[in-house]
């Protein structure tokens, strides 16, 4: 493996502090180790006090635990934001024309531009959507698009998260306990604000409504699986601060192909559901017919265009894993612009010529299964053992479909609060992109940070943790 | 407002106030258990805090004898008694963690708190001398999260349900701790009398924090049966009193019913229940006997309860 020093974002290699870090490195220079020791234990306090948590599954008693949390934030220029939010406004637009156009003429596939097998035999291809348009014509309305940065100008997208991506919650706690923390900070530099996202979120869910919505203003409820869930904390949060019920499945029922709430008085109609349970558990009637969690009839009331349901059923073809080195070419092929975020080279295991490199080279790649997330049943090449290597190759060859593979990438590193003081660790972002009516962005994002020296795995259910990530104004 | 969160609410409240009753209770017990007495064993003082905690039948499932030990384990730390102080907490916090957008961040971080200090806990370390402090700090720690419910809950329906919950627990507890010990209550006891029933009207008293109040409400250097039951179930001014909380129930009710423009059947049994107390006089409840007084309340508050949650739709 190469040993290439990665992109530091706060120092260039002569030393000098990057102009996006002037402002941020001034103030790390004037804490002492201890005020920061003291700074960080405090923030911990905080979150476990407001029980800002999640589940780590499969951990022994472990129903919630915190994410770390860092203090020394994440910066990104203006310049370099608009670059990004650019290129993700594109991205989402064409992915929802992609969802659109294959649960309809499915011109991609006619054109020849992406093998029709790797969307009619995906598991996250519904048929049950063929056909059906849902509420200006919008599939994926609430994204995370995970980016990681290699160079100066250099941005990849790992992954789109067009089903229910999480994290939007700690994105709003980081930035409220660095403000409650350190208010001087915030009054020396000009960081965009953030917290208005609960607001744009209602407004994108309320502009998708049914047309058949006669009330004046819609009705919109969160709907979670319940207290156990991994990212309960965030269904509370999302639907405390946009002002609307947190539902479970028992609270909703479907009545005269409309969907209602049980209140303490008559049932309330329901006309928009940002859902964070997964397709195969939205009704039982449609899917899963075991499924605690779904409401049964929902999907017809769905297809009956009597309410909405985000993100819409069937969206997660389009942040499938097989699917995700063709995005470049759905860029092309709907919107006719070059791409303005790269994708990552992806070996698509499937493709006897692809495993074959794959094979070759497993000790410097990452492999990752189509459907995994999470972290979980992946393999880093440069850091396995010849035993695992071994063992991966076995399972690439008996099931190569269910594999992908990325060359390593050197993610770029942020000063980040350590045992030892501050230290270089990797990083990666997820901002989060709201369609509706119109595409809204929140500038910035979540940054994970790999805590442990070297690491390049920065999900928190693998012990990576979050910091505040800013976007300067000019 | 969903059914559900209506049931949450209340639920939160009325374990978070059985918690602080169950450390009442155990702190009586304590007290009697470090007062030698001739020819009195302490396992019989131990049994009848079981009984009036209602948890005498869980306790004898798992036990055969009665220790100061085990009965603390059972009602403080015991994950199988469903009264027990820690299933108390618990069953508060993820009451309230399933209806955190219909509580205030001050009354969830109060129960939050609460929960994970005394998970930090160790049931081993809970020693002799340790104990009545602790058994203060869920005290503190309950009325902590009444007190953030009363200072920064909106006053809208889910307001009342959860003042419904206080209140119905309370007044089962106090119900529950007269009808365990309404024998030596009756007023031709005076043949069983002397120093050691004194005792115990004392501790009855004791339990519901009143045995200062007691004095200055009745000024009378003598704690007499009659006036203590009198105290707890028919004086208005004393807040653990039947007589207050259906005060405070048929209140909750009725805003309910006004808010919802609705007069359920649970608001018609509250304001009558409210009535039968605030009408009533001890000489006819002793006459109808006390015990069969104290089980109708009982069963009252039971009912009650069902109906309301018919009534506002619980999940």
């Amino acid at each position: 493996m190469s040993e290439i020093e990665p992109f530091n974002e706060m120092l260039a290699p002569d030393g000098s502090t990057r102009a996006p870090y002037r402002g941020l490195s001034a103030w790390l220079e004037r804490m002492t180790p201890a005020e920061m020791r003291r700074k960080s234990r405090d923030a911990e306090m905080l979150f476990r006090r407001l029980g800002i948590t999640f589940a780590v599954y499969g951990t022994d008693a472990a129903t919630e635990r915190l994410i770390p949390f860092d203090m020394v934030p994440r910066v990104l220029s203006a310049s370099e934001w608009r670059r990004l939010s650019a290129g993700i406004d594109q991205r989402v637009r064409a992915l929802n024309a992609f969802l659109h156009d294959i649960y309809h003429r499915q011109e991609i596939v006619r054109a020849g531009r992406i093998p029709a097998e790797l969307i009619l035999q995906n598991d996250a291809f519904l048929p049950e959507m063929i056909g059906f348009t849902p509420p200006r014509r919008v599939y994926a309305h609430i994204i995370g698009t995970d980016l990681v940065r290699v160079g100066e100008d250099e941005f990849y997208v790992l992954e789109d998260n067009t089903r229910t991506p999480s994290g939007v919650s700690y994105m709003l706690e980081n930035r409220e306990t660095m403000m409650r923390m350190f208010p001087e900070l915030f009054q020396a530099n000009r960081v965009a604000p953030i917290e208005h996202y609960p607001d744009l979120l209602r407004e994108t869910l309320e502009s998708v409504a049914p047309e058949s919505c006669e009330a004046s203003k819609p009705t919109v409820c969160v709907l979670t699986p319940g207290i156990f869930n991994s990212a309960y904390f965030e269904h509370a949060f999302l639907a405390d601060s946009m002002g609307v019920e947190l539902c479970e499945a028992r609270d909703l029922f479907v009545e005269d192909g409309k969907v209602w709430m049980r209140t303490t008085t008559a049932p309330e109609r329901v006309h928009v559901i940002y859902r964070r349970i997964d397709d195969a558990f939205l009704d039982p009637l449609s899917f899963r017919p075991d499924s605690m969690l779904g409401v049964p009839g929902l999907f017809d009331a769905y297809r009956a265009g009597h309410v909405t349901i985000c993100n819409a059923p069937g969206t997660g073809i389009a942040d499938d894993k097989a699917i995700y080195a063709y995005v470049p070419d759905i860029i092309e092929f709907y919107t006719g612009q070059k791409p303005i975020l790269k994708n990552v080279p992806t070996w698509n295991c499937a493709r006897a010529e692809d495993l074959a490199h794959v094979l070759d080279r497993l000790d410097e790649l990452v492999v990752k299964e189509v459907h995994g997330s999470g972290g979980y049943g992946m393999l880093i090449g440069p850091t396995a053992s010849k035993r695992e290597l071994a063992d991966f190759k076995r399972r690439l060859k008996a099931n190569p479909g269910n594999y992908i593979a990325q060359p390593t990438l050197s993610l770029s590193a942020c000063p980040t609060h350590v045992a030892s003081g501050l230290a270089p660790r990797h990083v990666d972002l997820r901002p989060y992109v709201l369609v509706g009516d119109k595409v809204r962005i929140t500038p910035g994002g979540l940054t994970r940070v790999a805590l442990k020296k070297g690491s390049l795995v920065v999900n928190s259910s693998q012990g990576g943790g979050t910091k505040d990530t800013w976007v300067l104004e000019d | 407002m969903l059914g559900r969160t209506a049931a949450s609410l209340y639920w939160t409240s009325r374990y978070n106030e059985r918690a602080e009753n169950m450390a009442r209770l155990l702190e009586v017990g304590y007290r009697i258990a470090m007062t030698p007495r001739l020819g009195q064993d302490s396992a019989d003082d131990w049994h009848s805090t079981l009984a009036s905690a209602g948890c005498d039948g869980a306790f004898f499932s798992r036990h055969e004898q009665v220790s100061q030990r085990a009965v603390v384990h059972h009602m403080l730390f015991d994950k199988d008694n469903p009264s027990s102080v820690r299933a108390c907490l618990e069953a508060a916090r993820n009451n309230a963690r399933s209806v955190r957008t219909a509580i205030t961040g001050e009354m969830w971080e109060s129960i939050n708190t609460t929960y994970l200090e005394f998970m930090d806990v160790r049931p081993q370390a809970m020693t002799d001398n340790r104990l009545p402090d602790f058994l203060n700090w869920i005290k503190q720690r309950s009325m902590l999260f009444r007190g953030a419910t009363l200072g920064t809950l909106m006053r809208d329906e889910g307001y009342h349900f959860s003042q419904f919950g206080t209140f119905i627990e309370r007044s089962d507890n106090t119900a529950r701790i007269l009808d365990v010990k309404y024998w030596i209550l009756l007023p031709d006891n005076e043949t069983i009398g002397g120093d050691l029933d004194r005792y115990q009207w004392t501790t009855i008293l004791r339990s519901v924090s009143a045995h200062r109040s007691y004095r200055h409400a009745y000024r009378d250097a003598q704690v007499r049966p009659f006036n203590v039951a009198e105290f707890l179930i028919l004086r208005k001014e004393m807040p653990r009193s039947l007589a207050y909380c259906y005060d405070w129930i048929a209140d909750s009710a009725e805003a309910l019913a006004q808010r919802y423009g609705e007069r359920p059947l649970s608001c018609d049994m509250a304001v009558k229940t409210r009535q039968l107390v605030a009408e009533g006089t001890m000489d006819a409840i002793f006459k109808g006997g006390l015990h069969e007084f104290l089980t109708d309340m009982i069963a009252r508050n039971n009912a009650l309860s069902t109906q309301l949650a018919a009534d506002y739709h619980f999940a």
